[in-house]
C-alpha cells in the first residue's frame, strides 16, 4: 500500500536537485555568460586582475552550462552554402592535360601527333592523327591513372578513359568523383571554419549538411553579408606561366589557355596557361610584409613538393613572366630573374597595409577548394531576438500562473502537488537543456510553453482516475495506488506517440523547427518523470503524515 | 468549492447523431480540400524562396512610399507589409518586405538586398532591418519535400505504434482523426491566407502528437471496459468510455488552450502564426478525438473477445505465449 522505498525517494529527490542546480545558471544568464567568456580568456591569455574579477561573478563550483541561444534569440547570421563540387573536376582534369600530352608525345611513332580539342571542363578529348593506334594511346592513357584508396572505390582508377573514332576522352571515374566530392567538402568546411576563428566570434556552427552543404551560424555577427565577406566565395591562389599581356578581353586562347583581367590596372588582360604551375594548396605559410621599396606585400613559403616545383620551373623559364593568379585575377606578374630553390617568395602590388595583411590572412587559412553558392542566408538583429526573449518570458510566466491556479482551482491540494512538479519539470528541461548543450530558439519558447499546458495532461489523467476510484470506495490510500496504477498506460501510450513526433521533427527539422523538436522532447521526459514519480512521491509523503480517513482530489 | 468543467457523472450520447458529425467532419475536410485547390497556401520564402526584410523604425510607415522606392529596382513581385502587434512600443513601426527570389539557384544576392535597403534608407532615416532572410528556390523545393516527408512518416509511424498495441481498427480511427486534423488546420490556413512556413510544419506535427495524445486516451479507455463489459453495445461501452474520461479529455485541452493564448496575445508576431496553427489544432484534435476518432471505431467494429491479455498493457502479440 503506497510504499515508496528510501532509495527510490532519496534518487527521485536527487534527480530533481541535480536538474534545478543545473538549471540555475540560466537564472543569470548575462553574469555566468561573463564569466564563463573570462574564464575562457584566463586559460589563453593568461589572468588580468579585470578578467578575474568577471570570472569570479559565479563561484567556480557551481554548474555554470548555460542554454545557448539560437540565432532567432541572440541574433547573427546564418548561411548555408553548396560547395561547387565540379570546380574540382575541372582543376583535376586541367592539371592531367600536361601530364597526358607528355606521355603521348613518347608513343608518336603509333599514334601520330595529338590534339586537344575543347569540351566541357570535366573531360578532355584528344585527337591522334593516327586512329588505327587508338589501342595503343588507351592504353598508355589509362596507364596514367592511380587506383584510388577509399573503401567503397577500393579496386578502381581515379579515371576512365575511352575512345570514340579518333578522340581520346578522359573523364574521372564516379568512385573518383564521390572520393573527390567528399574531400572538397571536408576541405571547405575545415577553411571555412578557420576563416571564422580568424575572426574570432563567440559558437560558431559550422555542420557539413548532407553531401555537399555547408551550414554556418554565426551568432551575433551584423550580417548575412558580412559573414560572406569573411568566408569568401573562393580565394583561388595559382602560379600561372604568362603567355602573353594584352588589352583585349575578348583575345583569343588557345586550348589549355586562359584570358584573365590584371587586379589594379584597368584594362590588362593575361593570357595564361590554363594549368597552374602551384596552387595556394601548397603553401604552408603567408605574412604580410614590406618589400625592398618598402612597399606593402606578402611573403610565402611553400611545402617541399610545391618548393621543388616552383624551384624547377623558375630554373627552366628564367626571363619569362609569370602570374599570380587570386580568384582568377592576376594580381602581379613579374618576370622571374633568378632560380628560386627555396620554395619562398614574395608578392608584390599596389597593396595598403591592410590589403597585404587580409592576402596574407587567406592564403594561410588555405584557398577555397571549389566555389560556393548561398543557398539560404538570413540575418537576425540582436534587438529583434531580445524582443523575442522578453515576450517569450511574459509569455510563459503569464502560461504558468494561468496553469498553476487552474489546477489548484480543479483539484486543491493534488493540484497544489501537480504545481509542485510542474514548477521542478520547467526546471528539468532547462537543465537537461544546459547539459547536453541544447539550442533554444523561439519556436523552443513555445515549446515549453505548449509543455506548460501538457506536462499537466499526466496529472490530470491519475487525478480523474483517483477520483473515479474513490467513487467506488477503496478507501483513499487504495484508490490512490489504482489511480496511479490504471492511469499509467494511457500516459505511457499517449506520451510515447506524441515523442515520436518529437524524435522525427528534430531528425527532419533544421534551426528553430529543431530547437522546438527538442524542448518538446524534452518535456515529454520530464513531465512523464515528475507526473509518475515527482508528484506521487509529494502524495505519498502527505498522506504518510496525515492519515487522512477521506480524501477530495 | 472544486472548478469542475463537467460534472462527476456524465451521460452525454455521443453517437445519437454520429451520422451528422461525421458528416461535419467530411464536409469540414472537403472545403478544406477546395480552398486548398483553389487558392492554396500562402507560402513563406521558406517553401517558395524569396527574400524578407523586417524593417522598424520610429516613423509612421506608408507602405506607398515603401512601394514607390522599391519598385524602380524591377525586382518584380514585392510584398509589403505593416505588422501590428500589441507588443510593440508606441513609436515602433514594423514592415515586412517580401521580395520574389530573383534566380534559379541562388538565395537573392546580397548587392539586390543591400540596393533594397538603400532604397528604404533613403525614404525613412532611421529605418532598421531587424532581420534579413532570403532563401533560395533550389532549397525551398527541398523544404516542402521534407515537410510532406515529416507529416507522413509522423502519421504512418502513429499508425503502426497504435496497431501494434491495441487493433487495426484503433489505428485506422486514430489516423482517420489525424489526416481530418492535419487537412481542416491546412485548410483554415489556405481560407484565412495566412503564411504557411516552416514553423507552421512543426505545429502541424505537434497537432498530430497532441490530437493522438487526446484519441489513445480515449482507446485506452475503451480497452480497458471492453475487458470489463464483455456483453455490452459498442455503441454504449464508446459512449461509456468517452463520458468517462471526458473530465480529463476538457481538462488538459483547457490548460493547453490557457497557455497557447497567453503565447498567442504576449507571445509576439513573429510566433502568432505558429501558435495560431497549435490552438486551432488542439480544438480541432479535440473535437476529432471524440467525434472522428471514435465514430470510425464503431463504423468498423472492433474484436470482442480481450479475456485472454492477463496484464493491463496487454497488445495483440500477447497471445502468443499463452
Amino acid at each position: 500500500m503506497l510504499q515508496i522505498d528510501s532509495w527510490k525517494r532519496v534518487l527521485v529527490l536527487l534527480v530533481c536537485v541535480a536538474g534545478l542546480l543545473l538549471a540555475l545558471p540560466n537564472a543569470f544568464y548575462t553574469r555566468v555568460e561573463q564569466s564563463n567568456d573570462a574564464r575562457a580568456a584566463i586559460e589563453v591569455q593568461g589572468e588580468t586582475a579585470e578578467l578575474t574579477e568577471a570570472a569570479g561573478q559565479w563561484p567556480s563550483w557551481m554548474p555554470s552550462s548555460l542554454v545557448n541561444l539560437g540565432l532567432d534569440l541572440r541574433g547573427g547570421a546564418h548561411l548555408l552554402a553548396e560547395v561547387q563540387v565540379a570546380d574540382v573536376y575541372e582543376a583535376r582534369m586541367d592539371a592531367m592535360w600536361p601530364e597526358i600530352r607528355n606521355a603521348l608525345r613518347g608513343e608518336r611513332d603509333t599514334v601520330g601527333t595529338i590534339r586537344k580539342q575543347p569540351s566541357p571542363g570535366d573531360e578532355i578529348r584528344i585527337k591522334i592523327s593516327k586512329p588505327e593506334g587508338m589501342a595503343r594511346a588507351l592504353e598508355v592513357v589509362r596507364g596514367l591513372g592511380r587506383p584510388i584508396q577509399t573503401l567503397t572505390g577500393a579496386g578502381s582508377n581515379d579515371i576512365e578513359v575511352r575512345g570514340t573514332g579518333d578522340e581520346i576522352v578522359v573523364t574521372l571515374s564516379e568512385a573518383e568523383k564521390l572520393a573527390t566530392d567528399d574531400r572538397t567538402v571536408r576541405q571547405a568546411l575545415e577553411i571555412v571554419r578557420r576563416r571564422i576563428d580568424e575572426v574570432g566570434t563567440r559558437e560558431p556552427t559550422i555542420q557539413r549538411q548532407g553531401a555537399d552543404r555547408i551550414l554556418i551560424q554565426v551568432p551575433g555577427i551584423g550580417s548575412a553579408g558580412e559573414l560572406k565577406e569573411i568566408i569568401g566565395t573562393t580565394a583561388q591562389l595559382t602560379f600561372n606561366p604568362v603567355v602573353s599581356r594584352g588589352t583585349d578581353a575578348e583575345a583569343r586562347a588557345e586550348v589549355g589557355q586562359k584570358v584573365i583581367p590584371a587586379l589594379d590596372q584597368q584594362g590588362v588582360f593575361y593570357t595564361v596557361e590554363a594549368a597552374p604551375v602551384v596552387t595556394g594548396e601548397e603553401l604552408v605559410d603567408a605574412q604580410p610584409a614590406f618589400d625592398q621599396n618598402g612597399r606593402p606585400a606578402v611573403n610565402f613559403r611553400f611545402n617541399t613538393s610545391g618548393a621543388r616545383k616552383f624551384g624547377d620551373y623558375t630554373r627552366d623559364n628564367i626571363g619569362a613572366p609569370f602570374a599570380i593568379v587570386l580568384d582568377n585575377e592576376v594580381i602581379s606578374a613579374p618576370v622571374i630573374q633568378s632560380h628560386i630553390p627555396g620554395g619562398s617568395g614574395i608578392i608584390t602590388g599596389n597593396f595598403t597595409v591592410e590589403e597585404s595583411t587580409n592576402l596574407a590572412v587567406l592564403l594561410r587559412a588555405g584557398a577555397l577548394p571549389a566555389g560556393l553558392e548561398f543557398l539560404e542566408e538570413r540575418t537576425i538583429g540582436p534587438e529583434l531576438g531580445q524582443d523575442s526573449i522578453d515576450a517569450g518570458k511574459v509569455a510563459t510566466v503569464v502560461a504558468f500562473v494561468a496553469v498553476l491556479g487552474f489546477m489548484w482551482a480543479s483539484y486543491g491540494l493534488f493540484g497544489i502537488f501537480a504545481n509542485v512538479a510542474l514548477i521542478i519539470n520547467v526546471g528539468l528541461i532547462f537543465g537537461l537543456l544546459s547539459v547536453i548543450g541544447g539550442t533554444l530558439t523561439l519556436p523552443g519558447i513555445a515549446g515549453i510553453v505548449l509543455t506548460v499546458g501538457m506536462a499537466v495532461d499526466a496529472n490530470v489523467l491519475i487525478f480523474e482516475r483517483i477520483r473515479e476510484e474513490l467513487k467506488t470506495a477503496k478507501g483513499p490510500a487504495r484508490a490512490i495506488e489504482l489511480g496511479y496504477e490504471k492511469a499509467l498506460s494511457a500516459i505511457l501510450d499517449a506520451n510515447i506517440t506524441t515523442f515520436i513526433t518529437a524524435v522525427i521533427l528534430f531528425a527532419m527539422g533544421s534551426g528553430p523547427v529543431r530547437g522546438f523538436a527538442i524542448t518538446l522532447g524534452l518535456g515529454i521526459l520530464t513531465s512523464v518523470f515528475t507526473a509518475i514519480f515527482v508528484t506521487r512521491l509529494l502524495v505519498v509523503m502527505w498522506f504518510e503524515r496525515r492519515r487522512p480517513k477521506t480524501i477530495e482530489v | 468549492m472544486r472548478l469542475k468543467l463537467v460534472p462527476d457523472e456524465t451521460s452525454f450520447d455521443f453517437f445519437g447523431r454520429w451520422k451528422l458529425w461525421l458528416g461535419i467532419s467530411a464536409l469540414m475536410v472537403v472545403i478544406g480540400f477546395a480552398s486548398f485547390a483553389l487558392q492554396g497556401l500562402n507560402f513563406g520564402i521558406d517553401f517558395r524562396g524569396g527574400t524578407t526584410i523586417r524593417t522598424q523604425s520610429t516613423q509612421a510607415i506608408d507602405v506607398g512610399v515603401y512601394r514607390d522606392a522599391i519598385a524602380p529596382l524591377g525586382l518584380g513581385d514585392v510584398t509589403i507589409t505593416e505588422i501590428f502587434d500589441p507588443t510593440f512600443g508606441p513609436d515602433e513601426n514594423v514592415a515586412m518586405i517580401r521580395i520574389q527570389a530573383q534566380d534559379e539557384a541562388e538565395a537573392v544576392s546580397a548587392e539586390t538586398i543591400a540596393a533594397v535597403e538603400a532604397a528604404l534608407a533613403a525614404t525613412t532615416p532611421d529605418i532598421e532591418f531587424v532581420s534579413v532572410e532570403s532563401v533560395g528556390p533550389k532549397v525551398s523545393g527541398e523544404l516542402i519535400q521534407t515537410a510532406v516527408l515529416a507529416v507522413s512518416l509522423a502519421i504512418l509511424s502513429v499508425l503502426v505504434y497504435i496497431w501494434l498495441r491495441f487493433e487495426w481498427q484503433f489505428a485506422v480511427g486514430a489516423v482517420a482523426a489525424l489526416i481530418h486534423d492535419v487537412v481542416l488546420t491546412i485548410g483554415v490556413f489556405s481560407e484565412l491566407q495566412i503564411r504557411f512556413d516552416l514553423a507552421i510544419i512543426a505545429a502541424l506535427l505537434t497537432i498530430v502528437g497532441y490530437s493522438l495524445n487526446d484519441t489513445v486516451v480515449v482507446f485506452d479507455r475503451v480497452r480497458e471496459n471492453l475487458r470489463k463489459y464483455k456483453k455490452m453495445e459498442l455503441k454504449d461501452l464508446l459512449n461509456l468510455s468517452i463520458n468517462e474520461t471526458l473530465s480529463r479529455t476538457l481538462m488538459t485541452s483547457l490548460t493547453t488552450l490557457l497557455a497557447l493564448i497567453s503565447l498567442y496575445v504576449l507571445g509576439g508576431d513573429v510566433i502568432r502564426g505558429f501558435v495560431f496553427a497549435m490552438i486551432w489544432g488542439i480544438i480541432v484534435g479535440t473535437y476529432s478525438s471524440i467525434f472522428v476518432a471514435s465514430t470510425i471505431l464503431l463504423w468498423l467494429g472492433v474484436k470482442r473477445d480481450w479475456s485472454k491479455p492477463t496484464n493491463t498493457t496487454g497488445n495483440q502479440f500477447a497471445d502468443i505465449d499463452a
